[in-house]
């Protein structure tokens, strides 16, 4: 394997691995269903009476 | 809120285990001590030795006498406030130490005389000494405070470990003065923001793991099932920073019983670890740790969630997995190859995109409380160190654009750009974090005094507005100067030439520094009043009622 070679599965393969994990993430934070998880963790900061 | 004075088994054997630590550990140190080939080697070796047989000392007598040794009953939630205080302490503390150092450096660039010819005060002893304490000592304290404080709240746990705490707390501390007295006794190993040498770094390793395992343990007995995205940014400060850490500092000491070492790299190999490292360092100390004061502090304070907790999670995935391969663009046109270079410039040219969406969020957040930015000067600092956050946001890509870079490099805009970030977004959003803090945890209604905000945020403000504009004027003229040529193809100025242009610009620098420094003694004197429970008289009407504490 050369140099050529790793450098054009980074550049190629990378790249489509990068956009793929990009895309995920859109997906988990904008799928319907995790509205209410969500809505619900944003208020966390204004839950925490102490015991 | 009650404690237990007969904790379990498995507790106890964990404490005598850190006793057994300590005394090793103090033993230890005296013998290096006295088989130390170089004086500063030991004199650290004796630091170290005091503070683990102070430690010993402290820890034993609990856990003989039983006084003072209290953990809370397991099944009962008792916040660990105490280890947050010693963390807002110890951060104003360092504040101070690290702008005034700053300051001095400033005025000895302007007037090279202060210097006194004292080789402890020189100017490149001191500069580490200033960068590091107002990053690590500074910053380093006011994130080891805000995270112990916001992954207890957001998690419904008290926080992990019982000496661990305190030990990731003091550990810390003894790192950051084995750093700075070695630095001013002239020890360092050469690398930007990573000066100390061997036996320090590896002591900081030590804190920083535990560290690593008391969030984390803290995060596994949660009582929520989400884990809170500001939480996320502090997870990822630690890990990377940790990781960054190690790496850059694989070096071959040159015997045990010295502070010398090697790096293992060389050359071009070395430079580009140690830029991944520092500029990473930006990444992950300076923004993912302050970004995760933004997601808890902000909301808190304005009272409403984050504007968008989905784009607070695209935020937080975008920005680190693009961050770290920005590093390079601190290489342009030196040895490094050239698509090494054009990557590192296009990875900081994408940051634009979830920096600006994390600014957005956090601005947005305010929207319908606007009123806010007038009425709670708190509030507004925290808005202008986000709006800093967006500005150094931009500047820092269009700097890592190869043209621009030449010529913005090696001058006094990196400074600007620089301070437009630590003193405009670190240090504001820090002051804000403090000022929510110290009320909340002394159980205060109030401040002492939002008068005294209100005139630390307009006297520091003008400070930053003093530095870098001075910056940029400076910098952008030196870079001009440096490749100005005349009609014959030669350099049309010597290099002391820019020296001198630039005499006006350093006074003018040292002006808004100690505006800064003005402004954070200011809040140290405020903050002090509020924890000693008093309410400045004149304010007396105003400010019951006024702010407060959500839920303290």
């Amino acid at each position: 394997m050369t140099y050529i070679d790793v450098a054009s599965f980074a550049q190629s393969w990378g790249l489509i691995y990068f956009m793929l994990i990009f895309l995920a993430v859109c997906v988990y934070a904008l799928w319907p269903s995790n509205k209410d998880k969500f809505d619900h963790a944003a208020n966390l900061p204004f839950d925490d009476e102490d015991a | 809120m009650s404690f237990t004075e007969q904790p379990s088994y498995a507790a106890r054997a964990v404490d005598y285990l850190f006793v057994g630590f300590l005394f090793v550990a103090a033993l230890g140190s005296l013998y290096w001590a006295s088989q130390a080939v170089d004086a500063v080697l030991g004199f650290h070796a004796i630091v170290f030795a005091i503070a683990f047989y102070l430690a010993l000392f402290v820890v034993g007598k609990q856990l003989v006498t039983g006084k003072g040794y209290r953990r809370p009953q397991s099944d009962e939630l008792v916040y660990n406030d105490e280890i947050v205080k010693a963390g807002t302490i110890a951060s104003t503390f360092w504040a101070i130490v690290g702008l005034l150092v700053g300051l001095i450096i400033a005025l000895q660039l302007a007037f090279p005389v202060l210097n006194f010819d004292v080789a402890w005060l020189s100017f490149g002893r001191l500069r580490p000494v200033h960068t590091s304490g107002v990053i690590f000592a500074f910053g380093g304290n006011v994130l080891l405070a805000t995270s112990f404080y916001v992954v207890q709240r957001t998690s419904k746990a008290r926080l992990a470990g019982h000496y661990a705490p305190w030990f990731v707390f003091w550990g810390f501390q003894l790192f950051l003065v084995v750093a700075a007295s070695g630095y001013v006794l002239g020890v360092t190993q050469s690398k930007e923001y990573a000066e100390p040498e061997w036996y320090a770094d590896l002591w900081l390793t030590v804190v920083w793991v535990v560290y690593l395992l008391v969030f984390l343990g803290t995060l596994w007995k949660r009582k929520e099932p989400h884990i809170y995205v500001a939480n996320w940014f502090f997870l990822s400060f630690i890990v990377t920073v940790a990781m960054l850490h190690i790496v850059n500092n694989l070096t071959m000491p040159v015997s045990l019983m010295g502070g010398k070492s090697y790096i293992l790299f060389a050359g071009v190999q070395d430079a580009l670890t140690q830029w991944w490292y520092a500029h990473n360092a930006v990444g992950f100390f300076l923004t993912a740790g302050f970004l995760g004061i933004m997601y808890y502090f902000v909301p808190k304070r304005a009272e409403r969630p984050v504007y968008s907790y989905r784009l607070s999670i695209v935020h937080f995935w975008s920005l680190i997995f693009i961050y770290i391969w920005a590093g390079p663009h601190h290489l342009h046109y030196t040895a490094l190859p050239d698509w090494a270079q054009t990557l590192g410039m296009t990875f900081s040219v994408m940051l634009w995109m979830p920096s600006w969406g994390g600014m957005i969020n956090g601005l947005m957040t305010l929207s319908g409380a606007w009123d806010k930015l007038r009425t709670d000067p708190v509030i507004r600092m925290m808005v202008v160190s986000v709006a800093f956050y967006g500005m150094s946001t931009f500047e820092g890509p269009v700097m890592s654009i190869k043209a621009v870079n030449s010529l913005s490099h090696y001058t006094d805009w990196t400074v600007g750009h620089t301070h437009s970030g630590a003193l405009g977004w670190v240090g504001y959003i820090s002051f804000g974090a403090l000022y929510c803090l110290v009320p909340w945890l002394w159980k205060r209604k109030t401040l002492y005094s939002l008068q005294l905000v209100n005139a630390h945020f307009w006297i520091s403000t003008i400070g930053i507005v003093l530095y870098i504009t001075s910056m940029w004027v400076s910098g952008m003229m030196q870079g001009l100067m440096w490749r100005a040529y005349d009609s014959l193809g030669f350099l049309e100025y010597s290099f002391v030439e820019t020296v001198e242009a630039m005499h006006p610009f350093y006074i003018i620098r040292a002006l808004g520094g100690a505006l800064y420094l003005v402004g954070t003694i200011i809040m140290a004197y405020n903050l002090w009043q509020t924890a000693q429970g008093n309410v400045r008289q004149k304010e007396a009407a105003t400010l019951l009622g006024n702010t407060a504490p959500a839920a303290a």
